[in-house]
């Protein structure tokens, strides 16, 4: 019966913290962002071809410049995509050099989004197959990633740039630049 | 009016529940005397006021009252009648409505008719389902009223997204809804017989018809979820635990092991604390399901309503019921004593069994389901999925499922193995007859391959107790069982035949291809344009004949709907007494070929037929259960005459 | 305010349809995400694969279930792989190591998940305790006391 009673007060202990975490998430707006495991390594080997006429494609020997780069991964037909352009475009004022990877698009639809919304990119691979997206570890267009000038990537950005989110961005790219 | 007439029912009805639980509580010390008389009647007041409060819910539905939020938010004046209706309770706070309703009419059912068990644990008992109906009454009232008004009027009512008008989708949530609140009663008679500390065999008697009318209604939720998220969502799975799943399966598991333990209690005065804790953990399963599937916390597939708000008060309203009746249960566990006693080799040794795997199974559903938002509450994201599920849980249920082959013809009290010695080699050589065929077809996977063993040991072990009676004098409980255990062999081996012997054809296919799938051999004949309401399709006719013969034609689906923007996959289905013929058309390829998805799926509807079966065989002991009833009041009522006859 | 409640409305019935909505791409999808490999045997062990990886633009699905762009490119990135001689275990490290623990729907032990496999360890072993105590003992049970 002993057992019993210390079996039961232990249940409602495991309650009581089952509440506390129920409590916990329910308190903290859900974070559905998945992270990239590739801060810190490398940037994998790739070849991205030309999307549009006249832009040099994407190769990883590109990252590794010796120049940090915005690498932001974006798409036409992602409306998170246009909202972040001014964004892009401030940071490119500032100096960024941004390389872009337009994922399953049409060269067309990638042009009249650069038309429209502005075109910070120095250079654009296509990646139909979302195989560069996959090897970097970004789950969603769009995303960032700040790549410093021997190729390691340094930081990702997971969803659009909004404002406030610039200074940050400034920084680490002047932190990968060091 | 009709707004303010319910409104004003529904306040009324709080204000009789807050008394209902004061009174009840009162006149359970000795200062209450008196009060006893006024719980019954408030009890069944309170039900007729609610029920008229969700009556003008359905009225303010049915005529499209767009000067109410709920109506105007959640229907359309252009909808179908049935639409409108079920409009009513698909939301967040008609379905709360709704729920509160059934309480309360449970509540003042038990009032008006339940006379068998001593009346302070009556009591008790309506006390404390007043006092679970206060919670959810608050949170009507609060913080979502049905009835709030909306001024100006609207113009027109928003939900007329006709994705939502789904048969299947209008009476799913108020299947398991019933289910809950069904076990929300066993809970109020659970917390009733501890605090009155008179745990007994009649308790066990009264507690057992609202477990089994719960548990058929669970049992019917879920197997037509499943279905619905089999042809539904277009890639022939139909159980994929996910958290809304098993959110669902979790108080269905709980009140299994419940009805199993009432029946020990109730036929041989054993397990009796622990009958007790089943019936707090049976609706805290419910609780916690409902909180889980509302509040939004964990990533689904079925995503629901969500809002956090709404998740705090249920957090809070599950806090207080679960806490409070564990602590009680703490509290007085040691003072239940623990009744009779029996040997390994019996009924009730079969049904320990039975309820510690069950009990298990539950507590891994459980872990799986929470872990990820335990990690996640430290920051790491983990996933835990079929690989997990499926051989953890097999460790519990294969012993489990063979106790249940052989179970049933076990004797209580105590018996001998050799008594039963013929049925046990029937049983053991069904199995070996499973397990050797299934080897000669051979590369069935583990799980699988113990799957179709087990469900062929027990459709031969369940239908043996059949044998020798007579079975137009058998009872209709007994048939229930029958039934019931029958049906979960017929699910188990839809699902092992379903997991080992599924083929599957992916192919781009031009009109005029054809593609073979396991015995079927389909022909893309031609892809049409057709229009919907709201969608446009592009249909592939195809025609299909198994081994060579007659041809079937099935028509699957693309459709695009234009507001809101949305592509979904119509899947078409040729049903055969062995199985199914699953069809999807996805899109075109560049060189003008169409994507065909095709599978075979050998005895996939046996599992929705056992499910249906169980189903079945919980209405028929159900209804063995108050048949019974009704002739021991009647004869207790003649009695009762005759001996007021003799004073004459 | 209303307004607001009003959308908020609209978004959840919409929710409420477990059919995740994509946003547009037109471009047609890669060559092996609805495409069977040609050896039954490798195919098989692609498809056991997929349906363990989580799909990172749903909720909560499969990427053998669903029909988002990104789940049919990572078929193909297993199919292709397995075609050209890779093991099911390698493709998996290859992801994690790249979206960690979370895409793969088989919990591995680590200091992080270790309880997963401990707990129904315990609940095996108290499972026997109880059922060995409750029964066992009483197997020189005569009768009624």
């Amino acid at each position: 019966m002993r057992n019993l009673r210390i079996g039961l007060w232990a249940l409602v202990a495991v309650v009581i913290g089952l509440f506390a975490l129920f409590a916990i998430q329910l308190s903290r707006p859900k974070d559905d962002s998945v992270e990239s495991r590739m801060i810190g390594k490398p940037v994998p080997e790739f070849a991205l071809k030309p999307i549009v006429a006249g832009r040099p494609g994407l190769t990883s020997a590109d990252l590794k410049d010796g120049q940090p780069k915005l690498l932001n991964i974006f798409a036409s037909w992602c409306v998170p995509c246009a909202a972040e352009a001014p964004q892009l475009a401030e940071l490119e004022a500032h100096g960024a050099d941004i390389v872009g990877v337009a994922i399953r698009d049409r060269p067309e639809d990638v042009a009249r989004f650069l038309d429209f919304y502005g075109d910070p990119y120095s250079r654009i691979g296509g990646d139909d197959l979302s195989e560069v997206q996959i090897d970097i570890g970004s789950s969603g267009v769009p995303e960032t990633f700040i790549v410093d000038g021997k190729g390691t990537i340094r930081y990702q950005h997971i969803g659009d740039i909004r404002e406030d989110d610039v200074p940050l961005l400034l920084q680490k790219l002047n932190e990968a630049a060091k | 009016m009709i707004a303010e007439f319910g409104l004003a029912a529904l306040w009324l009805a709080a204000a009789l529940a807050a008394l209902q639980f004061l009174a009840g509580i009162l006149a359970l010390g000795e200062k209450g005397a008196g009060l006893e008389a006024v719980v019954r009647p408030v009890a069944v007041v309170q039900a007729v006021l609610c029920a008229l409060a969700f009556g003008s819910l359905l009225l303010l539905f049915a005529r499209t009252d767009l000067s109410v939020l709920l109506v105007a938010m959640n229907s359309h004046a252009a909808k179908p009648m049935v639409f409108k209706i079920a409009g009513a309770w698909g939301n967040h706070e008609g379905s709360m409505l709704l729920w509160v309703t059934v309480m309360s009419l449970a509540g003042g059912l038990i009032a008006l008719i339940e006379k068998r068990l001593p009346e302070r644990t009556m009591l008790a008992t309506l006390a404390s389902q007043a006092f679970v109906g206060l919670g959810f009454y608050a949170f009507l009232l609060f913080s979502s009223n049905p009835f709030e008004r909306l001024s100006p009027p609207a113009q027109e009512g928003m939900g007329l997204n006709p994705l939502l008008q789904d048969i299947g989708l209008a009476f799913h949530p108020p299947t398991l809804y019933l289910g809950y609140v069904g076990l929300s009663v066993a809970f109020s008679f659970a917390v009733g017989a501890l605090l009155t500390r008179n745990v007994t065999p009649e308790f066990a008697r009264v507690m057992r018809p609202w477990v089994l009318g719960a548990w058929i209604f669970l049992t019917v939720g879920i197997t037509a979820g499943s279905y619905w998220a089999y042809y539904e969502l277009g890639w022939g799975g139909w159980w994929f635990w996910d958290p809304v799943e098993n959110a669902s399966l979790m108080p269905w598991l709980a009140a299994t092991a419940l009805l199993h333990s009432a029946s020990v209690l109730a036929s041989r005065d054993a397990l009796r604390t622990w009958t007790i804790m089943l019936g707090v953990v049976a609706f805290s399963m419910s609780m916690i399901g409902t909180f889980l599937v509302r509040s939004g916390i964990l990533t689904s597939v079925h995503a629901f309503a969500v809002d956090p708000e709404r998740g705090g008060f249920i957090l809070a309203l599950l806090a207080l019921y679960i806490g409070a009746a564990l602590i009680l249960f703490a509290l007085r566990a040691g003072t239940v004593s623990e009744g009779k006693h029996f040997a390994a080799v019996s009924r009730e040794g079969a049904l320990v069994i039975n309820n510690v795997a069950l009990s298990a199974i539950l507590g891994i559903v459980l872990l799986g389901t929470l872990y990820p938002l335990l990690t996640e509450a430290f920051g790491v994201r983990v996933s835990v999925g079929p690989p997990y599920f499926n051989p953890v849980s097999a460790i519990f249920a294969a012993p489990m499922l063979v106790v249940l082959a052989i179970g049933p013809l076990l004797r209580w009290r105590r018996d001998r193995l050799a008594r039963i010695q013929k049925p046990i080699i029937a049983v053991f050589l069904a199995g070996l007859a499973g397990a050797i065929g299934v080897f000669a077809i051979g590369g069935v996977e583990l799980l699988p391959f113990l799957g179709l063993v087990l469900s062929l040991a027990i459709a031969v072990g369940s239908v043996m107790p059949l044998k020798g009676r007579s079975l137009r004098r058998l009872p209709l409980t007994v048939w229930g069982m029958v039934v019931a255990h029958f049906g979960i062999a017929v699910a188990l081996f839809g699902m092992s035949a379903d997991t080992a012997f599924t083929q599957q054809t992916l192919i781009a296919a031009a009109p005029g291809d054809k593609a073979v799938v396991g015995p079927w051999t389909v022909t893309l004949n031609s892809v049409d344009p057709v229009a919907g309401p709201n969608w446009t399709a592009l249909e592939g006719k195809m025609s299909a004949s198994y081994r060579g013969g007659v041809e079937h034609h099935i028509a699957p689906q693309s459709r695009t709907f234009w507001a809101p923007p949305q592509q979904t996959s119509e899947s078409a289905l040729l049903t055969r007494w062995n199985g199914q013929l699953y069809a999807v058309i996805g899109g075109a390829t560049e060189d003008g070929r169409w994507q065909l998805r095709l599978w075979w799926k050998p005895f996939v509807t046996f599992i929705w037929y056992g499910g249906l079966l169980v189903a079945l065989g919980g209405f028929l002991a159900l209804l063995g259960r108050i048949s019974t009833d009704l002739r021991r009041r009647y004869a207790t009522r003649r009695v009762a005459e005759r001996k007021a006859e003799g004073a004459v | 305010m209303k307004a607001l409640i009003a959308i908020g409305m609209v978004m959840m019935a919409f929710c409420a349809f477990p059919l995740s909505v994509f946003a547009q791409d037109n471009m047609p999808p890669a060559p092996y995400a609805y495409r069977q490999l040609d050896d039954p045997q490798q195919e098989r062990k692609a498809r056991e694969l997929m349906e363990t990886l989580r799909c990172l633009t749903c909720q909560s699905q499969s990427i053998a279930d669903s029909d988002a762009p990104m789940a049919g490119d990572m078929r193909h990135q297993v199919r292709t792989r397995i075609a050209a001689g890779q093991e099911p275990a390698q493709i998996r490290q290859w992801l994690m190591d790249r979206y960690g623990d979370y895409i793969s729907y088989t919990p591995r032990v680590n200091s992080v998940t270790w309880p997963l496999f401990a707990i129904p360890a315990i609940v095996l072993l108290l499972a026997g305790l109880a059922v060995w105590r409750r029964i066992g003992r009483r197997q020189n049970y005569k009768g009624d006391e």
